[in-house]
């Protein structure tokens, strides 16, 4: 017996760093304004430093976020302008975004996750991407309690995966390394 | 947009890794700490397409899109290929973003303290969206190799910066595109980061079928995605 010929499969296109001098092609349109149509009232801010192994600031990052609207949804179709979002990092490593709290998307089995956004790292001295995601809400909601990918992370690392308030706005911080190591995902 | 389709995990044989002691930056800003899974779903799936840029039209011709009062000095070069998935299946109207150093191995970037000079017609940014066969094609100036602090007398090879939005979130893709027959691909540490067996993915060929007479040289080099995820064979 002979397995069946394979399909065609090509070699994936190696990662490469985005380097120290981005900015004025990544950073060129201004993308921090995550749903420039929503309605104003509804908006939050997202904000936080991007740190190294030491705690030093990374002022040389990029931050891509992608996230449902306030309803769960996705874009519907290829001219929606919603959802995603880029921000450089400034001299102090911090990036910025105006978006809205994300409603439910379900997980692959169909269970409610709670509300978070899906953040790409990208800097220099990466060479290739990270993913982690940020929930805007509580550990302890019920909501975070049920949700099937913060239950596959380490307990004494789930806090890393949380924004928290600052001064009306949220905040959360990516520790590339270090003891506060931020949870990045294998997605 | 997108959704439905899963798709198969990064390759650890195709990518670097976090840490790659030779490229020194390296050293205190990859994650240590295992990955966590995650299956993917709806947020995964989907993806920002060029009007999550604002973007309709392409800017893809950087000998032309910055100039201010004459033509960049260089090496003009046409550089085109095709985005395709790893089952070979074309990746249509997706946004490819690029930039580079000058002819003169300079950014225009405040940062960039390079002593070459900077070029009044030139920044070096452009950006280009596939076609229905996932071709894309830029028009620009050869940049120049620079001399960079990772180590003594290190200088980077010729290259280009290129981002791929790919179909969705998780097919992101960002990556540098280098040219053949350069002596400073086998020196360079961030080249050197990708396992053996896959480097070579990053080097344009000379395509004399793309150059134009009396014009510019032509270079190819197809970009492959993350693929669909494929059913395991039983």
């Amino acid at each position: 017996m002979t397995a069946p010929e394979p399909a065609p499969h090509l070699g994936q296109t190696p990662s490469q760093t985005v380097g120290p001098f981005f900015s004025f092609s990544l950073g060129r349109f201004d993308l921090t304004d995550v749903f420039p149509d929503a309605d104003p009232a509804t908006k939050v801010t997202l904000t936080g430093q991007v740190l190294d192994g030491e705690d030093t600031p990374v002022p040389d990052a990029v931050i891509e976020l992608w996230q449902a609207d306030a309803s769960g949804r996705f874009p519907a179709s290829r001219s929606d302008r919603g959802g995603f979002g880029r921000s450089c990092t400034d001299t102090d490593g911090r990036y910025r975004f105006t978006t809205v709290v994300p409603g439910v998307v379900a997980a692959a089995d169909g269970t409610p996750q709670a509300p978070h956004a899906t953040l790409v790292v990208f800097a220099r001295g990466l060479l290739r991407h990270a993913f982690t995601r940020v929930y805007l809400c509580a550990p302890d909601d019920a909501a975070a309690q049920a949700d099937p990918v913060l239950a596959a992370v380490p307990p004494s690392r789930r806090h890393t995966l949380f924004a928290h308030d600052d001064d009306g706005g949220f905040r959360f911080d990516i520790h590339l390394q270090g003891p506060a190591e931020t949870v990045f995902l294998d997605l | 947009m997108t959704g439905t389709v899963a798709y198969e995990p990064f390759d650890p044989a195709s990518h670097p890794g976090f840490t790659h002691e030779a490229y020194r930056s390296t050293v205190l800003r990859g994650p240590r700490q295992a990955l966590v899974p995650l299956t993917q779903s709806a947020g995964e799936t989907t993806g920002p397409t060029p009007a999550s840029l604002g973007i309709t039209a392409d800017d893809n011709d950087l000998t032309t899109n910055a100039a201010r009062d004459g033509e960049p000095i260089g090496e003009r070069i046409i550089v085109t290929g095709r985005v395709l998935d790893a089952s070979g299946a074309p990746v249509a109207g997706t946004l490819i973003e690029l930039w580079q150093a000058n002819a003169a191995g300079r950014y225009a970037h405040p940062v960039d303290i390079h002593p070459a000079p900077l070029d009044p017609n030139f920044v070096g940014a452009g950006h280009c969206i596939t076609d229905a066969e996932g071709v894309y094609r830029f028009l620009t100036i050869k940049p120049g190799a620079y001399p960079w602090r990772n180590h003594a007398n290190a200088w980077r090879p010729a290259h280009l910066h290129v981002s791929v939005l790919g179909p969705a979130i998780a097919t992101r893709l960002v990556t540098q595109m280098y040219f053949p027959g350069d002596p400073l691909l086998e020196l360079d540490p961030i080249l050197g980061g990708v396992p053996d067996g896959a480097r070579e993915r990053l080097v344009a060929a000379y395509a004399h079928d793309v150059t134009e007479a009396e014009w510019a040289l032509g270079y190819r080099w197809d970009i492959v995605l993350r693929g669909p995820l494929r059913t395991p064979e039983v």
